[in-house]
């Protein structure tokens, strides 16, 4: 059995597999059911300052895009931070660290943007021997229209001055949590490393709105017949997720920033991809909202088999090793050539991948040959775009065979080189550099 | 002691009188073998409709093919995953649409159809999954979904055009045709021999196939549409009826089925307790209450010669009626039976038992009526195989009335009417499709496809 063991932020945890802070981690009751299920780490549901606690809708808090089965690709919430009095969350805290002292425990922290408010709450909470703080800068409804939230993180100065406010007020590991709803998050996160956080997590919630009833013709989930835009989380978000984990890691300015990544996880291969673009561990919300804290341990057996399977002793042993193959477009080979091709025994002749390629893309696939239905590939017009594996309803029957070097390209008639070639050189390129 | 033994030698002699008596009893035919309770649930829905739920998981497993080959399956060429998709999409109505405009039965093909060898048979996902999308029974959630309400929910008609045309025979075929004459803005009048429309959706499918009294639902809705008159107890006996209706329409379209049945030609046809199943089952048909059931008789031991549609379907009727013990006794083998693999399943899992390779050599009889049916292996013979039979249902298929037909100018191939693809019989505005015309597999789908090429080319014919 794979080492499944990490240290995130310098915080030690059994496994990579933290809950987010959110609602199943918003008191002592939730989150020693999450430990005694397996999970290595939680981050306590945000807290907010001293005082009257906030307050939520006692409508509709969530809504989703779902499958006609009702599989849940997408998943919408406007639930504020926690709506429970400070000391009540500080004293749980407490005693489930205590309980709990080999599992991670990260509290989450959001209050005004003022050193004052930063650094009362950070002395109750590492009074309460917790392991770290998570600066919530990602909330993108409620709070960030009180100047929280992703108002904050949205201003890399902001994230930067409030981060370092934390380091100096505190002694415990400061992990910045960003939001997607930026154009580049390359720049709050450059900020977070400059104001000194010992680490950064992503992706916080995406603004988003489910739909509309098609009846009342409101927008939906409405609550007393309004509604507003919530935060994206779920499956659907997670490819937005890891580009941004890969921008981190692959650019100068913040590469080594650990990572916690957030954003679709719902099984250990969600794991895997984050791990493989830089980040340290993952964390899980809207997969345990969906099925239940127990999902952590397939998470687990599906993450140790696979190293066992590949020979990893560590998630070190592959933490990262995917980085290397992100690049920007004009770096791509552009002599690196694929074709599809269809494996007639898998073929069940539903046509998808001709239609889609007739109307879409190429022309490049046939449909009937001596009169018969039969699905080809014609070489010279394909252009290996990848469209019809992705339509293709029975896993590896279409895939594509990368041409080797010498070997002629039917549809330019050309052989390939051995020497790679991007644009940057291309004859096509106006700002072409010299070969 | 002899006083005490002789009572026992009596009841001893008793029993064997009873014995014989009981083996030389007339025929066990009678009613009220099951209370009406019990009635009710057993012709309950063969296959129930989908609830929303499984019908959105269903849908969900259909590829939407490109140029899929369930359409091409079609007799009527239905847009299947158009229709699974409106599903899909909670478009019921659309669903509806599409299916009803292809074929406007489309309600009782979902129920009636044999799929697994039409588009279910030639679904991708058999392929893939072993199991195609079930798309009768998601024909039959769309379908259903629009009963409630007037057809003129989804079709309209055409401005009067002033068109008359007789069509004979209120079966699929002959609906269909009046249907979308009547779209069309024609007039039409449907005359038929019963008393009520849908020919045999009414009086010849099963009852569970057929549950709720869905023929007589479906012909209302149809007839919603307008400008169809309905002539009832109207029975096609002469060239001059036919040439009078030539005479005063302006055109023709006979549907008339096939009325007629075949005989088996051997001894004991005419004994009591020997039966035609197609008349078995109208009757069956029109007892439409579990009470109005329970009043049938059926046998205790029934026989059943036949082995298409009619055969299963008289025979799992006559169980579920029940009859104790129900043979099916084909002449042939299975790869040969008219019944689908899934209908002689449905049949087996009812209790009928079905024997092949036996052609039927008499039947014997007792005091008049049935008490047996012997038959012979075929081919090769051999000896003599007896089934003790109370009732007999012969289901060995149907025939037209030729008569008429023949001296009205119509042209016949192997008993029925020649027609051209669009129906056309060569004589001028007569038109004929459904069961009564050469070509086809007396499926009620491709009655329906023949009376909608029918209304087409007879709308083309009247307005160029």
């Amino acid at each position: 059995m794979a080492d499944l063991r990490n240290t995130f932020a310098g915080i030690k945890s059994p496994n990579p597999f933290w809950l987010a802070s959110a609602p199943p981690t918003d008191k002592a009751y939730n989150v020693h059911r999450a430990f005694e299920a397996g999970w290595g780490g939680v981050v306590w549901k945000t807290l907010g300052e001293d005082g009257p606690p906030i307050v939520n809708v006692n409508g509709p808090r969530y809504g989703a895009l779902l499958t006609p089965d009702r599989r849940m690709l997408g998943f919408n919430n406007i639930e504020l931070i926690t709506d429970r009095p400070l000391s009540v969350n500080l004293d749980e805290i407490r005693e489930v660290k205590r309980a709990w002292p080999d599992r991670a425990l990260v509290v989450s922290l959001m209050v005004p943007c003022t050193e004052t408010a930063w650094r009362e709450i950070l002395a109750r909470v590492e009074d309460t021997g917790a392991d770290g703080v998570e600066l919530n800068f990602g909330c993108p409804h409620g709070m960030s229209e009180r100047g929280m939230g992703s108002a904050v993180g949205q201003v890399p100065e902001y994230v930067e001055m409030v981060t370092a406010w934390c380091k100096q007020h505190s002694r415990m590991p400061v992990i910045v949590k960003l939001t997607p709803n930026i154009s580049d998050i390359r720049k709050p996160a450059a900020a977070a490393k400059a104001g000194g956080a010992d680490a950064v997590s992503l992706i916080n919630t995406i603004n988003s709105i489910i739909g509309v009833d098609p009846v009342t013709l409101q927008m939906s989930p409405a609550t007393g017949g309004m509604g507003t835009h919530g935060g994206y989380c779920g499956p659907a978000v997670k490819p937005i997720a890891l580009a941004m984990v890969a921008e981190i890691g692959r650019t100068p300015e913040t590469a080594g920033l650990p990572v916690s990544g957030i954003g679709g996880v719902a099984g250990w291969r969600d794991a895997l991809d984050y791990l493989a673009l830089g980040a340290t561990n993952v964390q899980v919300c809207t997969a345990a909202m969906a099925f239940g804290f127990k999902i952590v341990q397939e998470m687990i057996d599906g993450l140790s088999d696979y190293m066992d399977e590949m020979g990893f002793a560590t998630t070190a042993a592959f933490q990262g090793r995917a980085l290397s193959s992100v690049t920007d477009w004009q770096y791509l080979n552009l002599e690196a050539v694929s074709k599809a091709v269809i494996d007639q025994d898998k073929c069940i002749q539903c046509g998808r991948c001709h239609i889609a390629c007739e109307d879409t893309s190429h022309q490049a696939i046939s449909a009937v040959k001596d009169g018969r239905r039969l699905f080809e590939v014609k070489e010279d017009e394909c252009v290996g775009c990848n469209l019809c594996v992705t339509v293709c309803p029975v896993p590896d029957c279409i895939t594509l065979r990368t041409l080797s070097p010498g070997e002629v390209d039917r549809r330019t008639g050309k052989p390939l080189s051995a020497q790679p070639a991007d644009w940057t050189t291309h004859p096509n390129n106006p700002m072409r550099k010299a070969a | 002691m002899a006083d005490a033994a002789a009572p026992n030698a009596a009841a001893s002699a008793a029993a064997a009188i009873d014995r014989a008596l009981a083996a030389a009893t007339p025929a066990d035919v009678a009613a009220g073998r099951r209370s009406p309770e019990a009635l009710a649930a057993a012709i309950a829905d063969a296959a129930p409709r989908l609830a929303r739920g499984q019908a959105l998981v269903e849908a969900e497993r259909c590829l939407y093919c490109w140029d899929a080959p369930c359409q091409q399956a079609c007799p009527t060429g239905i847009d299947v995953p158009g229709f699974i998709r409106r599903i899909a999409d909670d478009n019921l109505r659309g669903a509806a649409r599409t299916i009803l405009s292809a074929n406007p039965f489309g309600g009782t093909c979902a129920r009636a159809c044999p799929t697994e060898v039409l588009c279910e048979q030639v679904c991708v996902r058999n392929l893939q999954q072993g199991k195609p999308v079930e798309i009768g029974r998601l024909q039959r959630y769309a379908t259903d979904a629009v009963m409630s309400r007037p057809v003129t929910a989804l079709f309209s008609r055409a401005a009067a055009t002033g068109r008359r045309i007789a069509v004979v025979g209120a079966g699929p075929a002959g609906l269909t045709c009046a249907f979308e004459l009547a779209r069309r803005g024609h007039e039409v009048v449907v005359h038929d021999l019963r008393d009520l429309p849908g020919g045999l959706n009414e009086y010849g499918l099963a009852t569970y196939k057929m549950a709720g009294d869905f023929a007589q639902a479906e012909a209302a809705w149809l007839l919603g549409i307008g400008g169809i008159g309905w002539q009832p107890g109207w029975e096609l006996e002469t060239a001059a009826q036919l040439a009078e209706l030539r005479a005063s329409f302006d055109a023709v379209y006979l549907a008339v089925g096939l009325a007629g049945t075949h005989r088996l030609g051997i001894d004991g046809e005419s004994l009591h307790g020997v039966h035609d199943a197609v008349a078995f089952i109208a009757t069956l048909r029109q007892a439409k209450t579990p009470e109005a059931l329970a009043r049938l008789a059926v046998g205790r031991r029934v026989v059943v010669i036949g082995g298409g549609m009619t055969a299963v379907d008289v025979a799992v009727q006559s169980r579920l009626l029940g009859a104790e013990r129900v043979d099916i006794v084909y002449r042939r083998g299975p790869e040969k039976m008219g019944a689908s693999a899934a209908e002689r399943e449905w049949a087996q899992k009812n209790g009928v038992t079905i024997h092949f390779g036996l052609a039927p050599l008499a039947i014997d009889g007792h005091g008049g009526h049935a008490s047996a049916v012997r038959f012979l292996p075929h081919p090769g013979g051999g000896d003599a195989v007896r089934f003790e039979a109370d009732q007999v249902f012969k289901a060995i298929g149907q025939k037209l009335d030729e008569s008429v037909l023949a001296s009205s100018g119509l042209t016949l191939l192997d008993g029925r009417v020649v027609t051209d693809a669009n129906g056309h019989t060569g004589v001028p505005h007569l038109y004929a499709g459904g069961d009564c015309r050469a070509g086809g597999r007396d499926l009620t789908v491709e009655a329906v496809e023949d009376g909608k090429r029918a209304a087409a080319a007879i709308h083309q014919e009247l307005l160029p």
